[in-house]
């Protein structure tokens, strides 16, 4: 068969719904946009990690200091099982994690602003869990198989760690006048960035064409946001906060939010490099990698000395 | 009841302190498994401060919770081992830390689940399947970084050498102690030295790793007199319920 013939056959197969496996035959272009969505997707849970992890020693209770502790973890098994899928793809995850570190790699944006009180625990959960979920469960369903089943088991641990987030911040909005203004700004600070985490508007997304015909992408960046703000604005309410856009105003005939315009040059200028955490959050990366290194060694030594001791104990015998 | 109440707290604090600890690798690891195992270990020893914190609370009778212990205490009222507050270091040194203590606290374990208190004996049958694993999880990276490279032996080795002198208030009993032992409540930790000593020496040796031969011996972690670290961490792990007392979060 030739490239033409095995490529028409995979979008039937796609169109029709059909789980696209490992060992299948996929155009490279497939494989490519999997890989960076995937990795990128995986460098999003473990650099997510750090922003959380700045208060685990500051926790206000025990109860709060394990729930976030356990949290952080998932985000770490998560990106496990991300790279586990990108692999795959043919695709080592030292490779991946080397194209993180340099650089190369993107990673959700939103992690690199900075978390500056308890509420931003409150505010990462509901509305940045609350984000990637809407994001991730229409990916329960992509044509890649492995991704497919990996989103499954993250879906179901984000949803629980949105409840959590959103418990922080309604137990600080029936607290104290002092714990209600914490949270009020950290939704002022969340906002804004949450909305962008669904990418560029669709007249300006350069990946997404490719990805809605091959059935990795189900839905567009702006139909995610819309869901966002519908879902998100009514339990702003119940927390009896103010999402800080003057514009934001309910359309009686769509029955939608309608929000006010996203700054798009802040959301490029942090894709690029400028936000500030970008250089604190990948310095943090590459110490903990380039501490480890001589750990990792350690461990592949000891390993190849062992099989090597048994190789000979077998000879002796 | 106050030494019942300061030996629960001595093993609360331990946990305590010790998740405080581990919490700072947590995203930091040298590896994505094992960064998750260590937050495991983190979160099984916070989990048996937790138990212990709220026996406390029971025994002490003042209507507290377990979070009044960890946070409206100060630094002289904490009964953690030195060891335990020990900066992490790097991997050998955090690694060599949980073995001491995991080697010290699987025998402790052991014999509370035959205390004569049920509640502890109850929090004892709980924690001693977590500490097994704990002292698995370090034997086991004392071992290949020991009989690994060139570096992770030395480095492991120095951390060995370095931490040795915080080992030695394990073995001594304070009063509470003492107290407790007489009671049937808890062991008389002197005699577990020896037990220590025989499987770290095991380890040591499998490691290909040189018992540090030091005699002198810090102390007075389990009576509040501790390195300086502790007082730091104690105003992180504090500051918001200090800063903000008297509210729910």
């Amino acid at each position: 068969m030739t490239t033409i013939d095995l490529e028409e056959q995979f979008m039937k197969r796609v169109a029709a719904d059909e789980k696209v496996e490992p060992k299948d035959w996929m155009p490279e272009k497939y494989r490519k946009t999997l890989i960076r969505q995937i990795a990128q997707h995986a460098h999003s849970e473990v650099v997510g990690m750090l922003p959380e992890a700045n208060y685990i020693s500051r926790a206000p209770s025990l109860r709060r200091k394990a729930a976030l502790l356990a949290k952080i973890q998932d985000e770490g098994g998560h990106g496990l099982y991300l790279y586990c899928a990108a692999e795959t793809l043919g695709v080592e995850r030292d490779t991946l994690i080397e194209e993180l570190h340099s650089g190369k790699a993107k990673y959700s944006s939103i992690f690199n602003y900075p978390t500056l009180s308890w509420a931003d625990m409150g505010a990462i959960g509901w509305l940045v869990d609350g984000a990637a979920i809407l994001n991730q469960v229409p990916l329960c369903k992509c044509s890649y198989g492995p991704y497919a089943r990996a989103m499954v088991r993250v879906c179901k641990e984000e949803s629980f760690h949105q409840r959590q987030g959103y418990e922080i911040l309604l137990t600080l909005c029936n607290g104290s006048a002092d714990q209600k203004q914490m949270a009020q700004d950290s939704l002022n600070r969340w906002w804004w960035p949450s909305l962008m985490m669904f990418g560029p508007s669709d007249a300006d997304s350069t990946n997404s064409e490719y990805s809605m015909k091959t059935k990795i992408k189900r839905f567009s960046n702006d139909e995610l946001r819309q869901k966002f703000v519908d879902a998100t604005k009514p339990q702003a309410d119940i927390l009896g906060l103010t999402i800080p856009d003057p514009d934001l105003k309910f359309n009686e005939q769509t029955r939608h939010w309608e929000y006010g315009e996203i700054d798009w040059e802040e959301f490029h200028n942090v894709v690029q490099g400028n936000g500030v955490c970008n250089k604190i959050r990948l310095r943090e990366r590459n110490e903990a990698w380039d501490n480890g290194k001589w750990v990792r060694e350690a461990a592949t030594a000891y390993a190849e000395k062992r099989e090597q001791r048994k190789n000979e104990s077998k000879q002796v015998a | 009841m106050n030494s019942k109440k300061n030996y629960i707290l001595h093993l609360a604090d331990n946990g305590l302190i010790l998740a405080q600890r581990l919490g700072e690798w947590c995203g930091h690891g040298p590896v994505l498994e094992q960064d998750i195992a260590l937050t495991n270990i983190a979160l099984d020893v916070l989990g048996q401060a937790r138990y212990f914190y709220q026996y406390a609370a029971e025994v002490d009778g003042q209507g507290k919770e377990e979070d009044f212990y960890a946070y409206f205490r100060d630094e002289r009222e904490f009964k953690n081992f030195l060891l335990i507050e020990q900066p992490n270091g790097d991997w050998a040194h955090t690694i060599m830390r949980q073995f001491f203590y995991d080697n010290f606290m699987q025998l402790v374990y052991t014999s509370l689940l035959s205390s004569s208190d049920k509640q502890i004996a109850a929090i004892a049958s709980k924690a001693i399947k977590e500490v097994n694993y704990h002292l698995k999880f370090s034997s086991e990276w004392v071992i290949r970084m020991g009989d690994g490279t060139d570096e992770s032996h030395k480095r492991i080795q120095d951390a060995a050498n370095n931490l040795w002198e915080y080992t030695g208030e394990f073995f001594v009993p304070t009063t509470y102690e003492t107290e407790m032992a007489s009671k049937g409540i808890a062991p008389n930790i002197a005699s577990l030295k020896n037990d220590w000593h025989t499987r770290g020496n095991e380890i040591f040796s499998e490691a290909t790793l040189q018992v540090p031969q030091a005699t002198w011996f810090q102390s007075g972690g389990k009576t509040g007199t501790h390195t300086e670290y502790l007082g730091i961490m104690l105003t992180d792990l504090q500051y918001l319920q200090r800063a903000y007392p008297g509210n729910s979060w």
